[in-house]
């Protein structure tokens, strides 16, 4: 049994860190969030992280990526949650995903170098409605020319290629097609969403799009759950090191046994979720049967606890908390993304009990 | 990363498979008898299957240590609903003797422990002497060759059963707290101990109250040096960590669950139909699969000499909480069941109860709590001055 992580998986963590805590660190993170007027992404650090190499991880080596797994996508994805990084990582690796999972050789050649040299933006449209998330409950159509209307769609203001979830399966939609993008007021400001309008846009459909749905759709899970651990890891050991310096009745409050059980609580509801989102990731890469339910479980499990970790972030930092200027309503923010986009907890635990045959 | 044990342990396995099936079950197709148990913990012991860590001249099989193997076989024994060599009674005795034990001790005990004609107690805990073992008063005067031995324990589990008692005791009443307690073997067979069982909240009999009035026990039955039993304990709770059978547990009362919920009808339906009740399954689920692959981490970073990291100290209460969001769910299915204790869903008002229990014995989970804090979160230690770790 290895159930760990390889020497050169702990080196692509560390150096993705060390670029992180040089170009995004707390300060600067509140500086894109607070970026007047609609919500942006940092085309600086996202060029950096571009020439680091994150969107060819999951490009075979024969589109000019890296072929790794879903394993090493997730670690960078908890990464990039822990430093709350304002980044486009998201919306386009799974839109490469999707190319990789379902499009013809053609479709292949044509996109995943670019996609994987970050020439090219992209992202997914799959959200409709309220909560409409599973392939089985969209509506809208590339039969003819695409209209209708998706949610909660990342960055598509900046994506040159879209990715559309249909009733055919999946749709590519070039910018300059027939749709237009309203920014919304979203929650985290750190990543931006957009409700994109499609107006009989030409839709050219991933040959194996259909097929490729249920694995794009976990993965979409997976490096949710992943992010969401990065984050609720990080406001655990904020709270920690917070409790270590602040100072009451002459004592640091870390002395202070409510407070060290809040503490205790926040660590014990997120250290063992670790393994379990490691799962789910290697169930993708390997154990396909299993691999719909432990993404539906992580995605369900780790949202739930991120978004209740914040919280307690707050409590356990008193006023100071709950302010602007403090990082911890950054990753609140960040902690309702993940729990809202793809379905909620509640959702996700219903389609994992589907998924187990109960 | 890799969750299987590899090819190099497909073999292994498939040599206990093959010696599981050549015994068990017996040949006279009764699993329950005590005599066939007996013949096969020995053949397994002699296969090198059990007792794994002792050596063969105290009874053991004296193999290198290798928890993938023990992992292996332990499914397999489960899988074959076969006898898993547990030590009867309390069997922490072993790896303490075997660290701290003189020959004579060691030739004396261990085999006749392992095959279960000497059953031993554990006497540590007292009324005052809880979580805060180390206050602990029963006392043991050395008179000529004998220990004298007078007071009380109590929360001794088996103790109704026990032939013998490895007990706490304080020699040095002049010492420091830690430093006056020694170790000692103990007949618990003879008129100066007195056990009085005490009932559960369940009803069922697990532990007992000890009274020790003078009684008597060879002055060679000291463990290690005297004063110094407190440093025996502590090396000896080290061999109690076992992640795997915590979790292993943990699923099996799980698969328990879900066929509760599968079985009991609400409103006319099967109850895993409930959306509120299918919720909270996949809910609890979520934690077990968090348990049970953090488990493996540990595993794999245990034998790959790793730092485990903050989940070291974290699966003893995370079972533990999770015990009783399972018992509290079977509550939710069974209704009106769960008032009756003449019914057929008694194991699951009991379940209800003892996984109370579990934040209990074996270090309390606000001692687990103050060890998370200590030890993994790196805060400051307690003010009270006592030691969280047990």
């Amino acid at each position: 049994m290895n159930f760990l992580l390889s020497e050169e998986q702990l080196a692509l963590v560390d150096s993705l860190a060390d670029l992180l805590r040089d170009n995004c660190d707390a300060q600067h993170v509140h500086k894109m969030f607070d970026t007047p007027g609609d919500a942006v992404i940092d085309a600086d650090l996202w060029a950096q992280l571009v020439a680091f190499g994150l969107p060819a991880i999951i490009v075979p080596e024969e589109h000019g990526g890296l072929g790794l797994q879903m394993i090493d996508l997730a670690i960078v994805a908890e990464t990039l949650g822990a430093y709350a990084a304002p980044v486009p990582f998201f919306g386009h690796v799974l839109a490469t995903l999707a190319i990789v999972l379902g499009g013809s050789d053609a479709q292949k050649t044509k996109w995943l170098p670019r996609l994987a040299a970050g020439d090219l933006l992209a992202t997914v449209a799959l959200g409709e409605g309220k909560s409409a998330w599973m392939p089985d409950e969209w509506t809208l159509s590339a039969a003819n020319a695409l209209s209708g209307v998706k949610t909660l769609v990342p960055n598509a203001a900046e994506a040159d290629l879209i990715v559309v979830g249909v009733k055919e399966g999946l749709g590519l939609v070039e910018k300059g097609a027939a749709y237009t993008v309203k920014r919304s007021d979203g929650a985290d400001r750190t990543r931006p969403l957009d409700t994109v309008t499609f107006e009989g846009a030409t839709a050219e459909l991933l040959e194996g799009g259909k097929d490729a749905l249920p694995k794009l759709i976990d993965a979409a899970a997976i490096l949710i759950a992943a992010d969401a651990f990065g984050g609720a890891e990080h406001c655990v050991d904020m709270s920690v090191d917070y409790a270590k310096m602040r100072e009451q009745y002459g004592t640091t409050i870390a002395h202070f046994q409510g407070l060290r059980y809040q503490l205790v609580k926040m660590a014990l509801a997120t250290e063992p979720s670790r393994g379990l989102y490691w799962y789910a990731a290697h169930a993708w890469d390997a154990i396909p049967e299993q691999a719909s339910h432990a993404a539906a479980q992580a995605k369900a499990h780790l949202t739930d606890t991120y978004l209740q970790v914040t919280r307690d972030t707050v409590e356990a930092h008193g006023g100071i908390g709950f302010t602007w200027e403090h990082d911890t309503h950054i990753y609140m923010k960040r902690a309702m993304w993940d729990w809202a986009w793809l379905g909620s907890p509640t959702r996700n635990r219903l389609r994992a009990a589907d998924l187990a045959g109960w | 990363m890799e969750l299987g044990f590899g090819p190099e342990y497909d073999s292994f396995r498939e040599e206990v498979r093959a010696f599981i099936k050549a015994h068990w079950p017996p040949a006279d197709g009764n699993p329950k008898s005590r005599e066939n148990e007996r013949a096969f913990v020995i053949a397994a012991t002699e296969a090198g299957y059990m007792h794994r860590s002792i050596p063969k001249r105290f009874g053991g099989s004296e193999q290198e240590p290798d928890i993938i193997k023990a992992e292996i076989i332990r499914e397999e024994l489960t899988k074959a609903r076969a006898p898993a060599g547990r030590i009867p009674g309390n069997g922490l005795v072993v790896p303490t003797l075997l660290e701290w034990g003189t020959e004579e001790q060691k030739e004396r005990f261990i085999a006749p422990t392992l095959r279960g004609d000497i059953l031993w107690a554990q006497g540590f805990s007292e009324p005052n002497a809880g979580s805060d073992l180390a206050a602990l008063r029963t006392k043991a005067e050395l008179v000529g060759d004998k220990w004298i031995i007078n007071g009380q324990k109590i929360w001794t589990t088996h103790a109704h059963k026990a032939t013998h008692m490895f007990c706490l005791v304080r020699t040095e009443p002049d010492a420091p707290k830690h430093q006056g307690i020694s170790y000692l073997l103990v007949d618990i067979r003879q008129p100066g101990v007195t056990v009085r069982p005490l009932i559960q909240m369940t009803r069922q009999l697990e532990f007992n109250e000890v009274f020790f009035d003078n009684a008597e026990t060879p002055a060679d039955m000291l463990v290690g040096e005297r004063g110094k039993g407190w440093n025996v304990t502590r090396s000896t709770l080290k061999h109690e960590r076992s992640g795997i059978a915590t979790m292993t547990w943990s699923l099996s009362m799980f698969r328990d669950l879900v066929k509760l919920a599968k079985e009991v009808e609400r409103d006319g339906k099967p109850a895993i139909q409930n959306p509120r009740i299918r919720e909270e399954l996949a809910a609890i689920q979520g934690e077990l699969m968090s348990l049970t692959y953090s488990t493996y981490r540990a595993t794999s970073h245990d034998v790959h000499d790793r730092d485990i990291g903050r989940f070291q100290t974290m699966p003893k209460i995370y079972m533990t909480e999770l015990a009783g969001r399972i018992a509290k769910l079977a509550r939710d299915i069974v209704e009106n069941d769960f008032v009756d204790f003449g019914g057929e869903k008694l194991k699951w008002i009991e379940r209800f109860m003892i996984s109370l229990s579990m934040s209990i014995a074996g270090g309390t989970s606000n001692i687990q709590r103050n060890i998370i804090a200590e030890r993994s979160l790196g805060l400051p230690r307690d003010h009270h001055g006592g030691k969280a770790a047990a």
